[in-house]
């Protein structure tokens, strides 16, 4: 059987599809962003930005940005009604104090114990960043990663261990991929669901980690 | 004595060599381009920088680094796609980087406002960014013992000021604005106006005038 992998829109819908309803969400910048696009109106679901701001909603229109209202990636943005305001101390008591319901975050890695590593490769030469992550790793009450299954040349980062420098220790509960949706548990992944005509043991060859199968 | 200084100029008197400077903003928003502007001339040395960017193009804290009287930045997120400022000096060694995962920078910063010795905080527990530091298991979990970051002065921007220095910000520009005042022991704060004592409604003022010492109008 063919299978196809999901594209990033698809993703982002996918992972739209499970935020609950009233939930204070943050979207890490890159492909997380992107859910942004897909979640339900019906389900009055309040976005957070590290940089002081509960409830941004969609881009503005060309010609309408403003300078002071930006998101965590620094884009403009727009707020909807009921939204507010507060300064990094009230945003990262949010984030670090378990008041963001749901985060989702890009990764390179994601162990099965839980580690994430998305901040850094470890590359000597690189400039190094590490802004909110490691934030909303130890602090929102779910982090999902959502992320590529493999690298571009065929690497799985689904492992056993994390060989990239860690962002959080045991912190991740979800993971969105292109091919699958994994639930991190005490006894390691457990497989979700799983793109269409994709059989498990070609899945299990595309990732180091061991997979737990109950569907 | 009014807090209103005539100019940004005498609003930086003071600024010494070695001197820690906090600067507020998040990329450009709340960035107190002005007051920058007026640290480039100035010809300090040894400078250390607390921001949480590191600097966008070539102007602002851009155009401060590239002068060459900043030795050490104290920051969370340096790399930017137009950082190259930054880059350049970092790679050539001649900019020392403190990297503070952005959160441990606030609470760090939130320390030296209340006057606390050191928090432990979860973050960064496990990590690179943590390693050599004091670390203690808290109710079953592991925390990182940091300590305070106290500045001589702070540059910020705000958006209207009372003569006492009661600030109100605009936006996503109050950022870190609120917390550099309140822990630097002089903080100098852009504003677009300033206006009478009672003019701003004592209910939504963000910062408390006692947080700041200094303000300069720049207008829009």
């Amino acid at each position: 059987m063919s299978w196809i992998a999901l594209s990033k829109e698809e993703m982002a819908r996918r992972v739209a599809d499970d935020i609950f309803h009233s939930a204070y969400v943050n979207l890490g910048i890159g492909m997380p962003t992107l859910v942004a696009n897909y979640l339900d109106p019906q389900r009055n679901i309040m976005l957070h930005s590290e940089n002081g701001v509960l409830g941004m909603g969609p881009t503005p229109a060309f010609g309408s940005e403003d300078a002071d209202l930006i998101n965590a990636g620094k884009q403009p943005i727009t707020i909807i009604p009921g939204a507010a305001f507060f300064h990094h101390g009230d945003s990262f008591a949010m984030m670090r104090g378990g008041h963001i319901d749901v985060c989702v975050l890009g990764a390179f890695q994601v162990a099965m114990n839980g580690d994430l590593a998305n901040w850094s490769t470890g590359d000597e030469d690189a400039i190094p960043a590490v802004g909110g992550a490691m934030d909303l790793a130890v602090g929102a009450r779910n982090v999902w990663v959502m992320m590529l299954h493999t690298t571009r040349d065929g690497k799985p980062k689904i492992v056993r261990n994390c060989d990239y420098p860690l962002t959080g220790l045991g912190c991740v509960n979800r993971v969105y991929t292109d091919l699958c949706v994994l639930d991190v548990k005490d006894d390691g992944f457990w497989l979700r669901d799983i793109v269409q005509g994709l059989e498990l043991d070609e899945l299990q060859s595309l990732t180091d980690a061991p997979l737990n199968i109950n569907i | 004595m009014s807090k209103v200084y005539p100019d940004v100029p005498t609003a930086l008197e003071g600024l010494n060599d070695g001197d820690t400077i906090m600067i507020g903003g998040f990329g450009m928003a709340g960035q107190p381009l002005e007051l920058i502007e007026g640290m480039l001339d100035l010809g300090l040395r040894e400078l250390t920088l607390i921001s949480n960017n590191a600097g966008n193009g070539d102007t602002g804290l851009a155009g401060l680094l590239a002068t060459g009287q900043v030795r050490r930045i104290i920051c969370s997120f340096p790399r930017q796609h137009d950082s190259w400022v930054f880059d350049n000096l970092y790679r050539a060694g001649k900019l020392e980087l403190e990297l503070v995962p952005q959160g441990n920078l606030v609470a760090r910063i939130e320390a030296a406002a209340a006057g606390l010795g050191a928090v432990y905080t979860p973050v960064g527990y496990g990590t690179a960014l943590a390693k050599d530091k004091e670390v203690r298991q808290i109710n079953g979990r592991g925390h990182v013992l940091e300590y305070p970051l106290h500045a001589d002065f702070a540059l910020v921007k705000a958006h209207i000021a009372d003569t006492y220095g009661n600030l109100l910000y605009r936006k996503t520009a109050r950022n870190f604005g609120p917390i550099m005042a309140a822990a630097a022991k002089t903080s100098v704060v852009q504003v677009t106006r300033v206006v009478a004592p009672g003019e701003i409604d004592p209910e939504v003022v963000v910062t408390p005038g006692i947080f700041v010492q200094r303000i300069v109008a720049i207008g829009q």
